[in-house]
């Protein structure tokens, strides 16, 4: 029994040399997962955010994994899903930045066409049963133009002024959607990121205590070091937890 | 000296180090009816002499729209134009199906260049018989390169290609270093110019050539004919020559029907 790299979509598969045929793998579940990015646009450009864990199912397993990256000079990518998926995904984009690089002709891709050439990737790949299991949030400025768009999976793609993936879709989106101005600073869109980050952090059990921050501006881009916030557990209905039924387990 | 041992196929080299199949190539495109480029810093301008063969025949296309924001004017065997245009549509709307985005016109032009390369250096193929004059603008302004034969390009301010294309050529190195900021009216009138020197002395008029424009808030498109011919009779009223400076008001508006008249030329040398 030998291992066979299919040229056609890169899976690989066992042959058995009696039988010598190909049988096609795709995608069916993913396995080492990321949870929610937030994305939003401020005055002066674009901040993605995220935690840094990347879970083997329920288990929380790798606490340092940095799912928000950065796509040549004028975007941020920030992914959840499928943590193999996204680096295979960062490599197709390098090399497209390392090409675009390579004309050196005063022409740059800017975030929405790296956006919609991610979609076209995803959709592709969706089409033919084998997808990037990823929701991704993509941000940029490009000549003073700030761009924020998204796409999954299954190639459902948009732009708006601020998006989430997973769970942030339905805890951060509803505080964005009645806090978010279009003028606000860095240091407000930081403090409006850190409340959405931390309901995150107490309602989905697949976070931990550990964020990323990224933000790309016209001048660049920054990803800041990981850090914690402040939580408060202290409720009365968390105090002797046992109270009602000591002595079980 | 020995042109003719070494000319038989483009893979051939002359012991001068030339190739004379793609020297020959480039001769096709002098023998072709003239087209001019001219550009400023947010307006391209393509024109060409449209004669027909006889009076019985419909004129020879020769400016091609590859996308919204780019166009060419060719010069020389019209059918390898019109097969390289659609190659240019093609990978215009590749690129705009991938990114969304227009392509670059530096990176048309090399697109187009290479495939140019590649036919000086097959046995199994020739040249190309067709110089291109491509205008475009995109995020870094707005550019003209002419595309020759031979695989090369070169960006140019203005540029004619064709034959008799030299007077057009010494008319605009003339003016060219002022284009950068020149308005657009101005610009077709500078175009249309340059195509009259090319007539060598017989009349212009709105029928005998084409002109295009593309530019900032404004797609690449063939302007109309009367319109043309307002911009012509605008030029001969004033004398001798297009204005100068910011003649920025339109052309004077409805001479009712011009045109028609001035139809005594002979057709030009064969346009192949």
């Amino acid at each position: 029994m030998e291992l066979q790299l299919s040229m056609v979509d890169g899976s690989v598969c066992m042959k058995d040399s009696a039988k010598s045929e190909i049988s096609s793998e795709r995608t069916l579940y993913p396995y080492v997962t990321g949870t929610s990015i937030i994305g939003m646009k401020y005055k002066d450009g674009v901040i993605l955010a995220s935690d840094t864990a990347g879970s083997y199912g329920s288990t929380l397993r790798y606490k340092s994994v940095e799912r928000i990256k950065q796509v040549g000079d004028h975007t941020l990518i920030g992914a959840s899903g499928e943590i193999s998926d996204f680096q295979e995904i960062m490599r197709y984009l390098d090399e497209l930045i390392l090409y675009d690089k390579m004309w050196d002709d005063g022409n740059s891709l800017g975030p929405k066409e790296v956006h919609n050439y991610l979609n076209r990737i995803m959709y592709n790949r969706r089409n033919k049963f084998n997808p990037l299991w990823n929701s991704l949030v993509l941000g940029g400025v490009k000549k003073g133009q700030k761009y924020l768009g998204t796409v999954n999976m299954i190639g459902t793609h948009y732009e708006d002024d601020h998006l989430a993936t997973g769970f942030g879709n339905h805890l951060a989106r509803p505080i964005l959607r009645s806090e978010w101005r279009e003028d606000l600073t860095f240091e407000e869109a930081v403090k409006l990121i850190e409340k959405c980050l931390l309901v995150l952090l107490y309602r989905d059990r697949s976070s931990i205590n550990k964020f990323q921050i990224a933000k790309i501006t016209d001048e660049g881009t920054t990803i800041f070091p990981p850090y914690a916030l402040k939580t408060f557990w202290g409720f009365s209905h968390f105090q002797n937890p046992s109270k009602g039924a000591a002595g079980t387990w | 000296m020995f042109r003719n041992q070494y000319d038989t196929d483009v893979t051939t080299w002359s012991p001068a180090g030339r190739l004379f199949q793609v020297e020959y190539a480039m001769e096709a495109v002098k023998q072709g009816s003239a087209a001019v480029g001219l550009r400023s810093k947010t307006h391209a301008v393509l024109g060409a002499v449209n004669k027909a063969a006889s009076d019985l025949a419909s004129h020879q296309r020769k400016l091609f729209r590859a996308d919204q924001h780019v166009g060419v004017a060719i010069a020389g065997l019209t059918a390898d134009g019109r097969v390289l245009s659609r190659f240019l549509r093609n990978e215009c709307i590749n690129h705009s199906f991938v990114y969304e985005s227009p392509l670059p016109v530096s990176r048309l032009v090399v697109q187009l260049a290479d495939k140019a390369q590649v036919c000086t250096q097959r046995s199994w193929k020739r040249p190309f018989g067709v110089g291109l004059l491509v205008a475009g603008l995109d995020e870094t302004g707005a550019h003209l390169y002419y595309n020759c034969p031979s695989g090369n390009y070169f960006e140019y301010q203005a540029f004619a290609i064709g034959s008799r294309s030299q007077a057009a050529k010494t008319f605009l190195e003339r003016r060219f270093q002022e284009y950068d900021t020149y308005s657009r009216e101005d610009l077709i009138k500078d175009a249309l110019f340059a195509i009259k020197e090319t007539l060598q002395g017989e009349k212009l008029t709105a029928q005998l050539c084409t002109v295009a424009i593309v530019g900032e808030g404004e797609a690449f498109h063939i302007i109309d004919q009367q319109t043309i011919q307002e911009y012509i009779d605008a030029m001969e009223l004033s004398t001798g020559g297009p204005d100068e400076e910011a003649d920025a008001a339109a052309p004077p508006s409805a001479e009712a029907q011009e045109g028609g008249e001035g139809a005594s030329s002979e057709p030009a040398p064969m346009d192949i």
